[in-house]
């Protein structure tokens, strides 16, 4: 036996050190953040705040709404909390506040691309139950009401409008290029070969923008990648689920011919020249170079790209362009051959959602039923250029005309597709950018990429996957 | 086991008291580390063995080191530790090390107005924050910066820096960036070199570079040595500048292991995975330190 070295004078330290350990580390692992909730009588709203500091449409609407709250119930109080932050770590913020009652708010806004994740993790109430007793609840469209539905058939939040895509293309452009003002291509090959037109005709400007690869992030997705994919003929054959994921099953699908030929689409593009040079389109910023730059000074011929741009071109934006309309033309994106129902959109958006851990979500409810009468959501539909999922709001004429383009993408609503957002979505959209960057730059055959992407769904689902 | 106990009375008082007696001043502030140094640290290790992630799961549950063995049969995760020694490497070991140096020695000699405004350029690089460093270089190596539009004028080739070679362009970055540090670091070395020596050298016939080799690097080897753990450590942990400049691509041409780490945790909200990462770029600081502790004890 090895004979202990006895540590008298350090022990004691040693001991003070090991308590000090055990009584504080819990400590500090919960300690964060002020408790919420003590107050029966205070609703407390997070909310994502634009980290532009001219751009404060949604406290301006939030204050509004609070005030008029605050008046029809006398004794409630609103509680504004507002997280600046970029989209992803919005994300994490709330999710690290809604992990626990003493950060947890009363009321959430949340993005619908992540919403089913944190339902997944319990941390949002089912408001079936409020639902049932609300009369609103019909006005809404029946898309944007699964739009925060979950596989247990729940509904965990209440969307505030939508957004929808299309083709936006330089009248300008298209002009020089002997092509149509009133432009609208029925087939992939129609956007094809007006891209190539103007690549002949007009040889200074971008012909097309596809957003493509890790660096655009979710704009790859889905005003890129995902555009295509919901009208390929896999996607619109009669009795198609979607094209992503089976409900069937409850699986992701690998190995299909539509995801192979929309990556063809986006091959063709780059290795064409009719993008964005392959540098500029994996530019971090590239979103924000086409709407500010691109776009307003008429260096690209057509865009695919989403409902929300003129947003920046608003009066007080920044980036005022009032003439946008005239110089800028509207086409729908059509199916791969034209097949039934000929055109495509998808709609993402956000929620207001009761957290599971918040202390007063009986009145945080009844702060939605303020926040969507009629008057108020149509009211937040015309200051963020939302797209109204509200029927009674979608029929006024005064929403109708409110902007251009405005009616256009409204239209579109009835042909739109939600994400399959379930919990490994995340995943499964960083597993396609990396497959359209691989073709983007040229560094894999279409068939490559799509085989990386079957290996990486596999990974990103653990191994809920059917091969087709 | 019963220990002999010493006789209550005496000179001392008893071991015990006294070490609690001393120990006391202490309290305050090793509470406070505990709190919050050591109580996150021994969290975030207690993560990285288990499957935790930020949102999409309704339990997590202890994983072992299933963790690690997913990290390095991970193709991205190797080529981020590859690059993280590349950016390390370049810009910290080679760039400001031995730019800070040149930099200080060459300001011995010079004037105190050169010495002033030089010291003052370098410096505001240092001060800058790191976002905004990275700005500034994203504008000077983006296809229509400065860089570029100099080349362009000289009728040199010009090219997207940042898509043809970003793991260069990053380093560069960080160098240009971190320079003052060293800079800062050496300039006290070189002062403390006592005058005679250099001179005595250079009556006995010594040149310039055996000056260096002989005496002036000798002299302030601790320095160096101090000044090449903190670079690397810092360096190792550079996340804002290349997110801004590159965000790691493109096709992660460019993503150390911070960002890799972001990547997982954050975005691909696996925070266990995240963590366990963070412990092995732990292990990689440490690795460094020990090489350096070692160079420093070797007497010359």
């Amino acid at each position: 036996m090895r004979p202990t070295a006895p540590h008298p004078r350090r022990s004691p330290l040693r001991l003070l050190l090991t308590a000090a350990l055990a009584i504080t580390a819990p400590g500090a692992l919960t300690a964060c953040g002020t408790g919420s909730g003590s107050d029966p009588d205070t609703v407390e709203v997070s909310y994502k705040q634009s980290t532009d500091n001219q751009i404060r449409v949604l406290d301006t609407f939030l204050a509004d709404v609070k005030k008029q709250f605050e008046k029809a119930n006398p004794g409630k109080k609103v509680k504004l909390v507002p997280i600046k932050a970029p989209d992803s770590e919005y994300y994490t913020k709330v999710q690290q506040m809604l992990r626990s009652p003493k950060t947890a708010p009363d009321l959430v806004y949340e993005d619908t691309f992540l919403i089913n994740s944190d339902i997944t993790s319990g941390y949002l109430k089912p408001l079936d139950d409020y639902l049932a007793g609300w009369k609103d609840w019909d006005q809404f469209i029946d898309t944007a009401k699964t739009a925060a539905k979950a596989e247990d058939g729940k509904t965990y939040g209440i969307p505030d409008g939508t957004d929808t895509r299309g083709l936006w293309f330089d009248k300008g452009i298209f002009e020089k290029a002997g092509l149509p003002a009133d432009w609208q291509p029925k087939t992939w090959a129609d956007i094809l070969t007006a891209a190539r037109t103007i690549k002949d005709k007009v040889p200074d400007v971008i012909p097309l923008n596809v957003y493509t690869g890790k660096p655009a992030g979710e704009a790859a997705t889905m005003q890129g990648f995902e555009m295509l994919l919901y009208g390929t003929e896999d996607a619109t054959a009669a009795g198609a689920s979607d094209p992503l994921y089976d409900e069937k099953s409850k699986k992701w699908k690998a190995g299909t011919k539509g995801f192979k030929d929309a990556l063809t689409f986006v091959e063709t593009v780059y290795k064409e020249e009719l993008g964005p040079e392959v540098s500029d389109a994996l530019d971090p910023n590239i979103s924000t170079r086409v709407r500010g730059e691109l776009l307003p000074e008429g260096k690209l011929g057509i865009n695919l790209d989403g409902s929300w741009l003129p947003q920046d071109w608003l009066p007080g934006s920044g980036h005022e362009w009032p003439d946008w309309s005239e110089k800028l033309g509207l086409a729908h994106m059509p199916t791969q051959n034209g097949q039934s129902p000929g055109k495509v959109s998808m709609s993402g958006g956000w929620t207001w959602a009761i957290p599971d851990k918040a202390a007063n979500p009986d009145l945080a409810f009844k702060f939605i039923e303020t926040m969507q009468t009629k008057a108020n959501a149509q009211k937040w539909y015309i200051a963020n250029s939302g797209i109204a999922v509200r029927k009674d709001v979608a029929e006024d004429p005064v929403y109708a005309e409110a902007q251009p383009g405005i009616k256009f993408f409204t239209d579109l609503v009835s042909s739109t597709h939600y994400r399959p957002a379930y919990p490994a979505y995340p995943k499964v959209s960083t597993a396609i950018q990396e497959a359209m960057e691989s073709v983007t730059t040229g560094d894999a055959s279409v068939s490559e990429a799509a085989e990386n992407y079957d290996e990486e769904l596999k990974a990103a689902t653990d191994n809920q996957v059917i091969e087709e | 086991m019963k220990r002999p106990t010493r006789p209550a009375s005496g000179p001392s008082p008893h071991p015990v008291l006294r070490s609690l007696t001393r120990a006391l001043p202490l309290t305050p502030a090793t509470v406070l580390l505990l709190l919050f140094l050591a109580g996150p640290i021994a969290y975030c290790a207690y993560i990285a063995f288990t499957d935790l992630q930020l949102t999409g799961q309704a339990e997590d549950s202890f994983i072992g080191f299933e963790n690690f063995r997913t990290a390095f049969g991970d193709e991205a995760f190797l080529n981020a530790v590859w690059l993280t020694l590349v950016f390390t490497v370049i810009s910290a070991l080679i760039g400001q090390n031995t730019l800070g140096l040149a930099l200080a020695a060459l300001m011995q000699r010079a004037s105190k107005p050169v010495r002033t405004l030089v010291g003052g350029i370098v410096v505001t690089a240092w001060v800058l924050p790191e976002v905004v460093a990275g700005f500034l270089l994203y504008a000077f190596f983006r296809r229509e910066g400065t860089l570029n539009a100099v080349l362009d004028w000289l009728h040199l080739p010009t090219q997207n820096w940042l898509y043809t070679l970003p793991i260069l362009a990053v380093s560069f970055a960080n160098v240009w960036r971190g320079t003052a540090f060293s800079m800062l670091v050496y300039s006290a070395a070189l002062n403390e070199i006592p005058k005679e020596i250099t001179e005595a050298a250079e009556v006995d016939g010594a040149g310039g570079w055996r000056r260096l080799w002989h005496i002036t690097l000798p002299m302030i080897r601790r320095s160096i040595g101090t000044n090449l753990m903190l670079i690397t450590l810092q360096t190792l942990s550079v996340f804002g500048l290349i997110w801004v400049m590159t965000r790691g691509g493109p096709s992660g041409k460019s993503q150390t292991l911070p960002l890799f780490m972001y990547e997982e945790a954050f975005q691909k909200s696996m925070i266990g995975y995240g963590t366990a990462v963070a412990l092995l770029l732990l292990v990689v600081g440490s690795l460094f330190s020990v090489i350096y502790l070692r160079l420093l004890r070797t007497e010359v």
